[in-house]
């Protein structure tokens, strides 16, 4: 029987793990090759590494990070965070990455899905999509809508077409953050999680809102998640990897418990 | 699907051409060959990827990894001229099959509307039945089947030799053999029960990445590494 999936997530800025706090920018909070060695020992399932720094410059200083973990961990990561073209995403399977994450490069042109799975393989593009919620109309009438640049501006995509377009394309899997719930430590967004996993025949992975273990718990549930992405909980939220698995595993719900 | 985006190595790259190449992972442009390689940089057993048929039968062991689909795979092993050097090692030296490199090893593939394959092993390649009922999900289960799942070895062999039980390995695929039941060695269970590894002689495959498995999926390269098959080869021919 699968396992549902605890992945952390890591935010990278100028080779620093780094985390925003709100109107106050962003606080460096580790090396991202010892982390990712560290929640690798503990039980993590995947990583995820978003590249925040959006400079040519900053790219590579990320692409060396990623080398590094890759000769580091052996279990999957995927990589995000600004890759528009082809060649962006080559960089990031060459520097050792099992997966790439499109978002904003996707809304932008969405045959860049199609592109990566002919090139690369379905199971290594991932869709990442920000979505928020909105008054239910006739452009979005799932009332959730596609945004992009941390919400600011929103694209006219209604969030469940967008996930079925994406899959048709040829994306792999889904990782699915409700601006919502992003920053508030209050749960991940069932409903929007549920609709959305529910209707594609790919997995689906929850993000924002997690901050506490019952949040997983309903996500992988309720929620029909697939995976579950944590990010400050982990980082410095009191909580392990292995912690929020023992729990989960005591909830009945199918982790992966020997590493 | 699965391009070629990885540098190659030149023909004539073995980079100390005196000492006998120890690893070939065979490479024909499929997916991720790198991981496997960086797995086995970490195991510090030298390695090389090679699409040079030479190379690949003088070599000590041979990893035939691979990701995407079976069509695409078997027409860039034709066109690299690879077929019958794989037929002809995997009966006479360790050789480990990973995920399609599993697949294919078998006689066909439903994929891609039905693909001869390498025949190595008698059986087929099947699709995940949809929709995938499952006792313990109230909705069909998704194909691909992609993540982390539980693998029962039915029977003892080096290569899984002290791996913990309740392991589980990393699995990314929408495809399975179905082998002759002499040969399968572990299951998995994904609404079906299917044939995870399949084991003669000096031959082993399995669907899930051991590269990507965490410590349990080194353990087994590792001892795939230091396996030393004391049997004779076992394999029959098949395509006569």
């Amino acid at each position: 029987m699968l396992s549902k999936r605890i992945i952390p997530c890591l935010d990278v800025r100028n080779g620093k793990t780094t985390k925003g706090v709100k109107f106050q920018g962003n606080v460096d909070i580790g090396d991202p090759v010892e982390m990712a060695r560290f929640y690798y020992e503990q039980g993590a399932d995947e990583l995820v590494f978003y590249d925040i720094t959006a400079s040519s410059e900053g790219r590579g200083i990320f692409l060396d990070v990623v080398r590094r973990v890759a000769a580091e961990i052996f279990i999957p990561f995927s990589v995000g965070g600004g890759l528009n073209t082809l060649d962006d995403l080559r960089a990031v399977l060459l520097a050792g990455a099992e997966k790439v994450s499109v978002n904003t490069g996707a809304v932008r042109n969405p045959d860049i899905i199609r592109q990566g799975a002919k090139a690369f393989g379905r199971q290594c593009v991932v869709l990442g999509m920000d979505v928020k919620r909105v008054t239910a109309t006739d452009a979005i009438p799932s009332g959730y809508e596609v945004v992009t640049h941390g919400g600011r501006n929103a694209t006219g995509l209604d969030a469940l077409q967008w996930a079925r377009r994406a899959e048709e394309l040829g994306a792999g899997e889904i990782c699915l953050n409700s601006i919502d719930a992003d920053g508030t430590r209050e749960g991940y967004e069932i409903n929007l999680t549920r609709l959305i996993s529910t209707a594609v025949n790919i997995p689906v992975i929850a993000s924002g809102g997690a901050g506490k273990p019952e949040h997983l718990a309903d996500v992988l549930t309720d929620g029909c998640a697939d995976a579950a992405l944590v990010a400050s909980m982990v980082h410095f939220g009191g909580y392990t990897v292995a912690g929020l698995k023992e729990y989960l595993d005591g909830r009945g719900i199918k982790v992966r418990m020997t590493w | 699907m699965g391009g070629a985006f990885f540098r190659r190595l030149p023909k004539d790259a073995n980079p100390n051409p005196e000492q006998r190449i120890m690893i070939a992972i065979v490479d024909y442009k499929a997916g991720n060959l790198t991981s496997v390689l960086r797995a086995l940089e970490r195991l510090g057993q030298p390695a090389v990827i090679t699409a040079d048929p030479e190379a690949i039968r003088s070599a000590e062991r041979v990893v035939f990894p691979g990701v995407g689909a079976a069509g695409e795979a078997m027409r860039n092993l034709r066109e690299r001229g690879l077929v019958e050097v794989l037929r002809e090692v995997a009966r006479v030296k360790p050789f480990i099959g990973i995920c399609l490199g599993y697949q294919i090893l078998f006689e066909h593939s439903d994929e891609d509307g039905g693909v001869e394959c390498l025949g190595i092993l008698p059986g087929r390649v099947v699709r995940f039945p949809e929709p995938l009922r499952s006792p313990h999900s109230p909705r069909p289960l998704k194909v691909p089947h992609m993540g982390w799942n539980g693998i029962r070895f039915t029977r003892s062999h080096p290569v899984w030799d002290g791996i913990p039980a309740g392991s589980e390995f990393y699995y990314v695929h929408s495809y399975y053999p179905v082998p002759e039941p002499a040969d399968v060695c572990a299951e998995t269970e994904y609404g079906v029960a299917f044939a995870a590894g399949a084991a003669r002689g000096p031959l082993v495959g399995f669907q899930s990445h051991p590269e990507k498995s965490g410590e349990p999926g080194l353990r087994l390269l590792k001892n795939f590494c230091e396996w030393k098959p004391n049997r004779e080869p076992e394999i029959v021919e098949i395509h006569a």
